[in-house]
């Protein structure tokens, strides 16, 4: 509506033939990006079509090799990411940049606290922070420490941050990948209040609904390279997803699910009765079979995340007992699970799962190594043959075993994980988010190893945010709702309205309950 | 060649030699005579020796993301076990192994506060640092026990062609790099020291690994104090290590590991302590006065880290173009 109005008006950002290499990559080629005042522009891409580098050369992190940016038509040449700050391009970074040990207020306005006589004035600065968090909608209080929240309400507080400067332009990259439907729908409503403001708005999300929900215009990059600018509402989804992959689309549809065939009398291969822990998750029961998928669905901190470490053995659980096979364990930690063949792909990347400094080939082999001991290591031509292996299988890019881990966009990273759990051959894997803040391309590419691996007779518990995949991809879906069990839902046909009304339905149970 | 991150340290150690040798021009000659090798640069490798043992037990430890402080006290320990084991009339050999011994404890000490009491390294470390050298003056009973012990003297001043004590350290080097590059205990340290939570996640003893490189920490503190104690033939609770844990600290960094944790490297290691010695050895010969010592050896040490810090590498290397269009690629800017 806004927009034959917006369309006249000049680009506040004009990025004209930006090109960034890196060493041995050429990660951007002469592309264009124009992001118009009051507008949401989505940049849409695959992992690794070079989406972050771009916000990256325009927030003062790489130097463009070649390139011109235009801010409000001046030439301008960032060389440190605070020039870019002070002149008004605020960012909010995929993964949370904060300081875990400080306080909400403290992070809020690092760098930028109010001042009295030369120091800091801690009470300003609680009121302003108060204050900004008020706008985003947030009632958390300012002097806590920022790690006592979940990651998600400090997404939050980065986007509060990011508005505590006068920011003309707000570069938002994957924010939405942790929130839940809510806080989805808050920070939405914050971002149409800022865009009624004038401000430009460049928004990257892997989630096609929200882009098309939020976003004025789209520019599409594929490896590096601009394919070009589109309007959502002259360009349908499939059109849109076949741009970003540089091919007709047909993945996506043909990961369909099984209809399992269970052999009767075979003895789980895991079983959980009455596992608990005070403050994680309330006691479930938990069967899971060889050659199943067990989807598991919740809003975020319904304690998914919780009942996965209790399965793996991460946390030590305080009542209930656990067994694989038939077998009664007690886990004294991972080791002890990992022993029985049962592997945990965590949600957090960065912290739990990324050596960062090693190599892809060490980062692949690790779970292997760590289970054969260090006296016995994986020999060379091993560790090679499997790299390349699971390098073609899972399409890792750039396909070099000697790569450094934090050189990887994020979505290959998320494969080079997958691929350490692979292959040591576990007989059930577990998947905390292994699709999170990765592109669909590669979505479905993961999916599809799932489905195989099951049909291979691999169990599988599946945890997700988005209720689509974890039907499309599980037997059966486990609903947690409030850190407990809620429901579980059996058989064919399994819909996504069957699972929202499952949550829902136990919502209303649980406050009569509790009433 | 010039990225190559031992570059720096290498020119720092050839550097000082080349100064050494415009100072004293027989600095370089080394005479062979009754089966031993004499010269100053000999001397350098004989009393380089310790701080290159501890540094490479620190390099492992500072790997793991830790640090241990208590090397230098954990020496004076060993020597003083030792010599008033031989002055009672124990023998030498028992007497080292007894120190040895205690070393070991020592290690475990550290490690158990680090890896399982979750104390961070540089305060528990600290512990013993200072309660060490209390105990070794316990031990001493605070008199400098002085020996005479043919086997005794021999660790630290003994000579087979080279220097003994070089030998054994060498020896420690190339073992521990045989272990961990030759095995996957390497890569598994450098995965607890990158990042311990994954790693434990992943299945690796993260706790096991950190709690054995302080007990390696300990023994080659504990072997390095008998080759202090022994080239004096004396144990000196107050003195012997002193500030050792400094230069074990400084040969690491020089040597490229980064106090960070993760990648380490132990023939960077090496280099560092031979730039260590060389400059404590150079600071003697070319006459500084003793009241500079400290300052000379400071500012050294502190233009090899500059140099090879990634923002000065940066600096040094040629300039590329950055942010201008550039003329040669026309297909680009008319996209």
């Amino acid at each position: 509506m806004t927009d034959s109005s917006a369309q006249s008006t000049d680009p506040v950002v004009d990025m004209r033939g930006i090109t960034v290499d890196f060493p041995g990559v050429r990660a951007l080629s002469g592309v264009d990006f124009r992001l118009l005042p009051g507008e949401v522009h989505a940049l849409m891409g695959e992992n690794g079509a070079g989406k972050s580098t771009l916000i990256k050369a325009l927030t003062g992190v790489h130097r463009p090799t070649w390139g011109e940016i235009l801010l409000h038509g001046e030439p301008v040449e960032f060389a440190v990411p605070a020039q870019a700050q002070n002149a008004g391009i605020s960012t909010v970074y995929q993964e949370v940049n904060l300081c875990p040990n400080l306080s909400v207020a403290e992070n809020i306005l690092l760098g930028r606290e109010p001042r009295r006589l030369g120091a800091i004035d801690g009470r300003a600065c609680r009121a302003r922070a108060a204050g900004l968090l008020e706008r985003i909608g947030l009632s958390i209080d300012p002097g806590s420490a920022l790690d006592s929240h979940p990651i998600a309400v400090q997404q939050l507080v980065a986007i509060a941050r990011a508005l505590a400067v006068d920011a003309r332009v707000l570069v938002l990259d994957e924010p939405t990948s942790s929130l839940d439907t809510d806080e989805v729908a808050e920070l939405f409503r914050i971002m149409r209040v800022l865009r009624e403001e004038g401000v430009a708005i460049l928004f990257v999300s892997h989630f096609l609904e929200q882009v098309y929900e939020i976003a004025d215009r789209m520019t599409v990059l594929r490896n590096g390279s601009l394919v070009g600018e589109y309007l959502p509402e002259r360009t349908d989804r499939l059109e849109l997803v076949s741009l970003m992959l540089g091919r007709e689309l047909g993945t996506l549809e043909d990961v369909e699910r099984r209809s399992e065939e269970r052999k009767p009398g075979t003895a789980p291969v895991l079983t959980a009765s009455g596992l608990g822990r005070a403050g994680a998750i309330a006691p479930f029961d938990l069967e899971i079979h060889a050659g199943e998928v067990v989807g598991l669905a919740g809003l975020l901190g319904s304690g998914r995340t919780e009942m996965a470490r209790l399965l793996f053995g991460a946390d030590r659980a305080d009542t209930g007992t656990l067994s694989t096979d038939g077998r009664a364990v007690r886990p004294r930690g991972p080791r002890s699970m990992i022993a029985r063949g049962v592997a945990l792909c965590s949600e957090d990347r960065k912290a739990e799962g990324l050596i960062a400094d090693l190599t892809v080939r060490d980062n692949l082999v690790l779970a292997l190594q760590a289970a054969r001991g260090w006296m016995r290591p994986v020999p060379r031509r091993m560790a090679d043959a499997l790299v390349d292996e699971y390098i073609e299988m899972l399409d890792i890019r750039p396909a070099d075993p000697g790569a450094v881990m934090s050189t990887l966009s994020g979505g290959n990273q998320q494969k080079v994980l997958l691929a350490r759990w692979l292959v040591t051959r576990p007989r059930l894997l577990i998947l905390d988010e292994p699709t999170r803040g990765i592109d669909v391309g590669a979505k479905a590419q993961i999916q599809k190893v799932v489905a195989d691996l099951a049909a291979d007779g691999m169990a599988v518990l599946f945890i997700s945010a988005e209720l689509e995949e974890v039907v499309r991809v599980s037997d059966r879906v486990v609903v947690l709702r409030d850190r407990r069990k809620t429901a579980e839902l059996d058989g064919d046909g399994i819909t996504v309205d069957d699972v929202m009304s499952a949550i829902a339905a136990h919502d209303e149970q649980g406050t009569a309950v509790a009433s | 060649m010039i990225r190559h991150r031992l570059f720096w340290p290498i020119v720092a150690l050839v550097a000082l030699l080349a100064l050494n040798t415009a100072v004293n021009p027989s600095f370089l000659e080394i005479r062979f005579q009754d089966g031993h090798l004499y010269g100053s640069v000999v001397d350098i490798l004989r009393n380089g020796a310790p701080t290159l043992l501890i540094a490479v037990g620190m390099t492992l430890v500072i790997a793991t993301r830790g640090i241990d402080l208590s090397v230098g006290a954990i020496a004076a320990i060993a020597g003083a076990i030792a010599c008033t084991w031989i002055v009672s009339g124990g023998g030498a050999l028992t007497g080292m192994l007894l120190a040895l011994c205690v070393c070991v404890l020592l290690g475990l000490w550290n490690g158990f506060l680090v890896s399982v009491l979750g104390i961070q390294p540089i305060i528990a470390t600290l512990v013993l640092m200072t309660a060490g050298r209390g105990g070794a003056m316990l031990i001493t009973e605070g008199q400098i026990i002085t020996v005479d012990d043919p086997l005794y003297s021999r660790i630290g001043a003994g000579f087979l062609v080279l220097p003994i004590a070089i030998l054994i350290s060498l020896g420690v080097l190339l073992a521990v790099a045989a272990l961990t590059r030759g095995t996957a205990l390497g890569m598994l340290v450098e995965s607890v020291g990158t990042n311990p939570r994954a790693s434990r996640l992943a299945g690796v003893r993260s706790r096991t690994i950190v709690w054995t490189v302080y007990v390696f920490s300990g023994l080659c503190a504990g072997l390095a104090g008998l080759m202090i104690s022994s080239n004096v033939n004396a144990a000196d609770a107050n003195s012997a290590g002193l500030w050792i844990e400094m230069d074990a600290i400084l040969a690491v960094v020089i040597g490229g590991t980064l106090l960070a944790g993760g990648r380490y490297s132990l023939s960077g290691t090496l280099v560092g302590a031979l730039v260590i010695q060389s400059l404590t050895t150079t600071v003697y010969s070319i006459g500084v006065p003793p009241n500079a010592i400290l300052v000379f050896k400071a500012v050294v040490v502190i233009a090899v880290c500059l140099l090879q810090s990634p923002r000065t590498s940066a600096l040094l290397r040629p300039r590329r173009r950055a942010g201008t269009t550039d003329p040669r690629t026309p297909e680009v800017t008319a996209a």
